[in-house]
């Protein structure tokens, strides 16, 4: 190694030092939510393969989806992929060099939060 | 006592134009799932708990067939992606190559899957 110090220098204090905040908070959200969404997207995999071979797999996929479990992980689901589509809005809006003084992304932080539960909240009710 | 300069142990690591390269692949299909999850959430899901017959009659069609085909195949290359940038971020060593490889493979696999699926639905 060009550098013999590596490894051994002093880590400046991380996560654990810090108070949550809105910032750090819709942050690690938008990874969990993108990460758990893996599972929705197998199901609605299975469903599809399902109904393409026949009506007695597809019957078994879609007992699963609609079962109180299944209903649990796309209602879960449907909120983390609101969640995860507005925080990409928001990374978006970023992109473009605007919205990024802590008041206005404390903001948009809280709307993104408040948006996707009432996204989810209409998706239960339409679908 | 190794002989590596310092330029040649930066590099691979993501110099500017890989890092760039990747938040732009991010960013192209994050603009195009803008617009497919909701088409997607709003054709597939008022298909859940409907019988069989209907269901592949309604993904028979172009349009509720096109966007599931899409939502799947740009929705599992994103995930691919981004899974690979939170595996680099938290897992290291070499468990972190084979996380990736699982990931990447998982990703295409399941991607061909939905795609196999619509089309013998569809066509």
């Amino acid at each position: 190694m060009a550098d013999v110090n590596r490894g051994n220098r002093p880590l400046s204090p991380h996560l654990t030092v810090y108070r949550p905040q809105i910032s750090s908070m819709t942050s690690i959200l938008t990874r969990i939510s993108g990460t758990s969404l893996i599972l929705a997207a197998l199901l609605v995999v299975w469903w599809f393969l399902a109904a393409a071979v026949s009506a007695q797999q597809f019957a078994l996929a879609d007992g699963f989806m609609t079962s109180w479990l299944g209903d649990l992980i796309m209602t879960l689901s449907a909120w983390a992929l609101w969640y995860h589509a507005l925080a990409g809005l928001r990374h978006l809006y970023w992109d473009t060099g605007r919205g990024l003084e802590v008041a206005t992304a404390e903001r948009t932080g809280i709307a993104i939060v408040v948006l996707s539960i009432a996204l989810t909240v209409a998706t239960v009710l339409v679908v | 006592m190794s002989y590596m300069t310092d330029r040649k142990r930066a590099e691979g690591h993501g110099s500017a134009r890989e890092g760039t390269r990747r938040h732009w692949g991010m960013t192209k299909s994050s603009v195009a799932l803008v617009f497919l999850v909701p088409a997607f959430v709003f054709t597939f899901g008022p298909m859940i708990g409907r019988p069989h017959a209907e269901v592949v009659a309604y993904f028979a069609q172009p349009f509720p067939a096109l966007v599931a085909a899409l939502m799947i195949v740009v929705g599992l290359v994103h995930f691919k992606n981004g899974i690979q940038m939170v595996i680099e971020d938290y897992v290291h060593g070499v468990f972190r190559e084979y996380t990736v490889i699982l990931t990447t493979c998982l990703c295409y696999g399941a991607a061909a899957a939905g795609l196999f699926a619509i089309a013998r639905i569809a066509l």
